[in-house]
Order: structure tokens, then C-alpha cells, then sequence
């Protein structure tokens, strides 16, 4: 059973999916949002006390114009989890998340001590320039995103139907809303400066990759696992970037790792 | 009325299949496409064309900014609007415009644009788009969300640097100077008239109200198309209890002048279909970044013209009926461009009479007829207007001219070389 919390916050207020009984595992969605019936989540709960904050923008969060960059929705999240009297839980970010949650282990080193990045962003490696998403249609992102397409088809683009207009305006405005937020991280090129900053990290740190990432391929892994002193990576095997979703239970178990 | 003559410098060597085998004239589009030896040819045509309508009359010049776009050659209008400064005499010259949030610092354009308006006499017209997502967010790297916001910052910086005299600290979110203190300074004053070309953001029709300048739509759909948008401006402009001049407003039309209909088909509609179905063909995943358009906008459902994927019109028939182009005789012409005038209630039109890939000749003939067939029985269409100048440019009544080079210049004679004494 996952409840929502709302919470008031210096931005604004933001919506927290939460639940389960257990250690406390924070986890940090990606640009895709998270829904309180995400199969992960749910499947996290099963063993953890999950607690999820939906970013400014996503689900019915609010908007937070106040916040604009990198620095912001660090010191936002480091906010969020003392609001809800966390205190050196397992922090888990995917993608954007991840991104956001190594940020967060860099800039509070000593407030977060365990730390799992899936599929994350936050580097940039010039070989492997990632996909433009910002410019990608809807039929586009289900190939790129999942290691199974068509699985990828039914979860991200079932409901999707851009040639009705009650459907669109409501689609496009959700999409300004998370993707506008998601920019100003990941726009045009997904990396803030985290290269000259992750050396602080003291968190141990568990790195989770699908083995067919289409958006930060296995270097990706490879340079956060180069950059973080000590940290582990456990490759999926046919998974793509959506991991969490396409196969959770490895992902939980590399969770376990940490506790 | 306000005439501009306006020419967005499309490329006119597009390849037949561009549009099968290619995804997008804008952001991505096949750089090799582009041919410098041929390009020398196209900006000097170009050039020559825009003062060609100078000598016909045309009250306006008009040029815009765009970036890696196959009809745009105008990465930066301003290079144009110099060379179109020096030869030309009368015509406003309307940068519509320079996309603000792309200057960095943005005290760039309140210097450019000083600069043109101290050499063309006071002749610029300036504008201030926000900028299409394509340039704006794909090709110049902007936070989409955070567009508008450094938009109105680099708005408040230029104003400010034109009408403030004595130095100042401007201490913004993205531009941070100590000194602003512009040299040189705008010959109009307080500041050349300003236009804003807007998409239909319902912000952008409040911004124009809020600081009295011309609100310009810029479609290439044509004036039908034209009437539900140019509608929410003028009811927001009664909202506010605005004057309802037609000089708040300027659109833009593709208009094609021969001496009769037939003749018109016959001699344009390759070019309007080189331009329809090759020029904008743009890959809708660049049409609006997510975040870009405000959630207000969105919900009004004026969506961007690229972000659907029509089909094109198909034949001349569907262009003409469909209002995207007003074509023909000058009579027909005549006629349709007075229900344009009267239906929108604009006072700026922005005639695009160089379209696609037009070799110069077909491009001076329309131009000619519209200039001498149609204009002139155009010029009252809003009598109780007619002194409204607040949105066009004021030059100095005595300008310049650039010196006969030959026949040697200034007003003192020149120093007489002197022998060198021998020791």
C-alpha cells in the first residue's frame, strides 16, 4: 500500500508517494515520473519503507518556477528528506534521479553514507552522446528506453492517441510540466558539472545498469564506477534504460546490497 | 498602412526529394546541402531584391533571425540590415527580429541596434521575439523553461540601457554587468518602435499591451488561418481598454502579382510549392521543447504550426482557397488583401513576395505590380489612424547618403601632399 504525503516546501508543495515497513530506502524518479502503482515501487515496498518524492512538476507537485537548476533541487531533495525526518536512508535515483541523488551524495557527504545509482545520468562522455529526448516523438522513446520494445510500447505508449485533441492538450501540458522541469537539469546535454564534484562522494555506492542502455550505454557505468571510490556495479541482463521497470527484481536485490 | 517588404532568405537549391529523404529543413538539416559558391549568389540576390523595394516604396525592409533553417539565410539579421542601411533610403528597416534571450550579454542587441539606427538615420524598426523553440532551445542550447524568463530579463536590460543616461549595476539572474552605460545610443527616442512576433502565448498579446508595441503574427497558414488568434489579441487588447489601433498589429502573407490569375499560376506555383512542401518541413519533435510554451498557452490549445504533422497543400487550388497564399491579378490581389486588412485589422503587413526558390526576375515582376497595381489602392484603409506613429520608425527629416566613391567625398578638399624638404 503506497499513501501520499503532501508536503509544504520552500518551493512549493510537493506530492511523496510512501510506503512499506522496513529500512528506509529513498528513491528519486526519472523524466518518465512515477506513478503510485509503478510496479517497482510497489514490489520496493514489499521489503523496504520506500518513501519517493515526486519532483516539482510531476504527478500534482507543484510547479516550483523557483527552482531552476542543478544547485536548487539538490538542496531541494536534502530538504525534502529532513522534512520527513530521514536520516541516512538508502538513496536511490534513476536517471534523473540518479543524477540528483549523486549530487545530493556529493554535496552532503556525510549525510548520505549508502547510495544506488541506476542507469544515471549526471555524465556526459563525448563517444556516447545520448539521444536528444527532448526532440524525441512518443512512438520514438519505447526503443531507446526499454531492451524490449514492444514491452516498452505497451507500458509508455498504450494511451497515447496525439490526434485527439481532449487527449493532447492534457498530454502536452503534463509534458511541459515534468519534461520543462526535467530541462533544467538534462537540457541540451544532461550533465552539471557532477565530473568536478563526484570525488566527494563517501557513500558506498552500488551502481545498476541494464546490460542494452540505449541512452547512457555500459561506459556510463563504467566512468561513475571509475569516479566513485569503491563503488559496485551490477549489470542486468536484458534490461535498457528503464531497468527499474523492465527488471525490478534484480534491481531490488542490488538494492539489498546495502541492506 | 505600413508596407514591409519582407524576405526570409530561404536556400534555393533544396534537392526534388528533400522532403522523402530528409527529416527536417531545420535544426539537423544535411549541412552539405548548403553550397558557399552558390550561397555568394543567394545573399547578393537577396540583398539587391530588399533594395529593390526600397526604390519602389515599400515602407518597410524586413529580415529576421534564424539558425541551422533551410529558409533561413539570417543567422544574423543585423550583418543584413547594415549593408541594407547603406544603400537604401527611405524604407524602415525592420529587424523582426533579434531573439533576445540568445545574446550573450543581451547589452549586444542595445548596441546593434544603436548602431543601426545611427546609420540608417533613425530608420529601424526593432523586434524582440522570443524565438522559435527550433532556434531558440535546439540550436542555441536554451533551458526551454527558463526561455521566457531570461527573455524578459534581456528585455529589461536593452530598454534600460537605451533610456537610462547616467551608468548603472545590472544585477540580473543571467546577466550580471557593473557598468551599462551604452555607447552608442539609439537616434529615436526614448528607442526605436518595437514588434514582437508571437505564436499565439497569451502572455506575448499582454507584454505588447503592457509596453505599447506591435504585436506581429508570423504564420506562413495565411490570413484565414489567421482569424481565431489575431481575434484573442484584439479582445485582449479590449480587456485592457486599449485603443484598438490597427498599428498594434502586423501579420504576414505570401502574396504572388502577375496581370492575371492564370498568369500568376503559371509563373509562381512552383515556388509556392517549393516552399510549402520543402522549406517547411520540419521534424515535429523540434517544434516545441517541452517547456517552452507556458502551461496558459497550451491550454488554449494554440499549438505550434510545426507541432502536427499536416499534410501540405497539394495544389495551387488548396493554397489560394485555403488563404495560405493571396495570388493573381492585382484586382484579385487587391481585393483579397482588403478582406486581410479589414478581417485581421492590421496596419503592419509583412508581404512576402519573395517565396521559396523565385529566381530574381519573377520576384521584381510581382514585386513591381504589387507595389504599383495594388499598394497604392491599399494606402487608407484606416483613415482615423493614419497619425498613429507609435509603432513605426520616426528618421531624421536630413539623413546621410553614402558618398559617389568615384567622384571623390567630403565637404573640405583634401591635403595637398608637400615635398619633403631635402636636408
Amino acid at each position: 500500500m503506497i499513501d501520499l504525503i503532501k508536503l509544504p516546501t520552500h518551493h512549493g508543495e510537493i506530492h511523496v508517494l510512501q510506503g512499506g515497513t522496513g529500512k528506509d530506502v529513498v528513491f528519486l524518479h526519472g523524466a518518465s515520473g512515477l506513478e503510485a502503482d509503478n510496479p517497482f515501487l510497489v514490489k520496493l515496498a514489499q521489503k523496504y519503507r520506500v518513501t519517493a518524492p515526486l519532483l516539482p512538476g510531476f504527478g500534482e507537485s507543484a510547479e516550483c518556477a523557483s527552482i531552476r537548476d542543478m544547485q536548487d533541487v539538490t538542496l531541494h531533495t536534502l530538504d525534502v528528506l529532513e522534512a520527513l525526518g530521514l536520516k541516512k536512508p538508502i538513496l536511490a535515483g534513476h536517471s534523473m534521479g540518479g543524477m540528483i541523488a549523486a549530487e545530493m551524495a556529493a554535496v552532503a557527504p556525510n549525510e548520505v553514507d549508502k547510495l544506488v545509482l541506476i542507469a544515471s545520468a549526471g555524465l556526459w562522455i563525448e563517444a556516447y552522446p545520448a539521444p536528444d529526448i527532448f526532440s524525441l516523438l512518443p512512438k520514438e522513446f519505447p526503443p531507446l528506453m526499454f531492451h524490449d520494445a514492444e514491452f516498452g510500447q505497451k507500458v509508455m505508449t498504450a494511451d497515447i492517441n496525439i490526434n485527439d485533441p481532449a487527449f493532447l492538450i492534457p498530454f502536452l501540458v503534463n509534458n511541459s510540466r515534468t519534461m520543462g522541469m526535467a530541462g533544467k537539469f538534462l537540457f541540451p546535454i544532461p550533465e552539471r558539472g557532477l565530473k568536478d564534484r563526484i570525488h566527494r562522494i563517501k557513500a558506498r555506492t552500488i551502481l545498476v545498469w541494464g546490460d542494452s542502455d540505449r541512452i547512457y550505454p555500459a561506459p556510463y557505468a563504467h566512468a561513475f564506477k571509475d569516479a566513485i571510490p569503491g563503488a559496485e556495479l551490477v549489470i542486468v541482463a536484458e534490461a535498457g534504460h528503464m531497468v527499474p521497470i523492465e527488471k525490478p527484481n534484480p534491481v531490488i536485490a542490488a538494492i539489498g546490497r546495502l541492506g | 498602412m505600413r508596407f514591409t517588404w519582407f524576405n526570409l532568405m530561404p536556400w534555393p537549391h533544396l534537392p526534388d526529394d528533400f522532403r522523402e529523404k530528409h527529416r527536417s529543413v531545420w535544426v539537423d538539416i544535411d549541412s552539405r546541402l548548403y553550397d558557399p559558391v552558390k550561397g555568394h549568389e543567394v545573399y547578393n540576390n537577396y540583398l539587391d531584391l530588399l533594395e529593390y523595394a526600397d526604390t519602389l516604396g515599400f515602407d518597410g525592409i524586413g529580415i529576421n533571425e534564424h539558425h541551422q533553417n533551410g529558409y533561413g539565410l539570417m543567422p544574423s539579421p543585423n550583418l543584413i540590415a547594415a549593408a541594407l542601411a547603406r544603400r537604401t533610403e527611405n524604407a524602415a528597416i525592420v529587424v523582426l527580429g533579434n531573439s533576445i534571450a540568445l545574446y550573450n550579454p543581451p547589452i549586444r542587441v542595445a548596441e546593434e541596434f544603436a548602431m543601426l539606427d545611427g546609420i540608417s538615420g533613425g530608420r529601424l524598426v526593432a523586434g524582440f521575439p522570443v524565438g522559435t523553440s527550433m532556434d531558440t532551445n535546439f540550436c542555441y542550447g536554451t533551458i526551454p523553461a527558463l526561455t521566457r524568463e531570461k527573455y524578459n530579463e534581456a528585455h529589461e536590460l536593452i530598454i534600460r540601457a537605451w533610456t537610462e543616461d547616467e551608468p548603472f549595476a545590472f544585477n540580473g539572474r543571467y546577466t550580471k554587468l557593473r557598468h551599462v552605460n551604452l555607447w552608442p545610443k539609439t537616434v529615436q527616442k526614448p528607442h526605436p518602435p518595437i514588434h514582437i512576433p508571437g505564436g499565439g502565448s497569451v502572455e506575448t498579446y499582454d507584454f505588447c499591451l503592457d509596453h505599447t508595441y506591435s504585436y506581429s503574427y508570423l504564420s506562413f497558414s495565411g490570413y484565414k488561418r489567421a482569424q481565431s488568434l489575431m481575434e484573442g489579441y484584439w479582445n485582449r487588447v479590449g480587456e485592457r481598454n486599449a485603443d484598438n489601433s490597427p498599428y498594434r498589429a502586423g501579420f504576414a502573407q505570401t502574396v504572388f502579382v502577375a496581370e492575371t490569375d492564370e498568369e500568376a499560376e503559371r509563373l509562381y506555383s512552383e515556388h509556392a510549392f517549393y516552399f510549402y512542401n520543402r522549406c517547411l518541413h520540419v521534424f515535429p519533435g523540434f517544434a516545441d521543447a517541452p517547456g517552452y510554451r507556458t502551461i496558459k498557452t497550451l491550454q488554449t490549445g494554440n499549438v505550434n504550426q510545426y507541432s502536427r504533422t499536416v499534410a501540405p497543400p497539394l495544389t495551387w487550388k488548396d493554397l489560394v482557397d485555403g488563404g495560405y497564399i493571396i495570388a493573381g491579378s492585382p484586382e484579385t490581389v487587391r481585393q483579397r488583401m482588403e478582406h486581410l486588412i479589414k478581417s485581421l485589422h492590421v496596419g503592419n503587413i509583412f508581404l512576402l513576395l519573395h517565396v521559396g526558390n523565385m529566381p530574381v526576375n519573377k520576384c521584381m515582376y510581382s514585386t513591381k505590380l504589387f507595389a504599383e497595381k495594388v499598394m497604392p489602392h491599399l494606402r487608407d484603409m484606416f483613415p482615423e489612424h493614419a497619425d498613429d506613429n507609435r509603432f513605426w520608425a520616426s528618421p531624421l527629416p536630413k539623413r546621410a547618403k553614402p558618398a559617389p566613391l568615384p567622384a571623390g567625398f567630403g565637404t573640405e578638399p583634401l591635403p595637398v601632399p608637400q615635398a619633403v624638404p631635402a636636408k
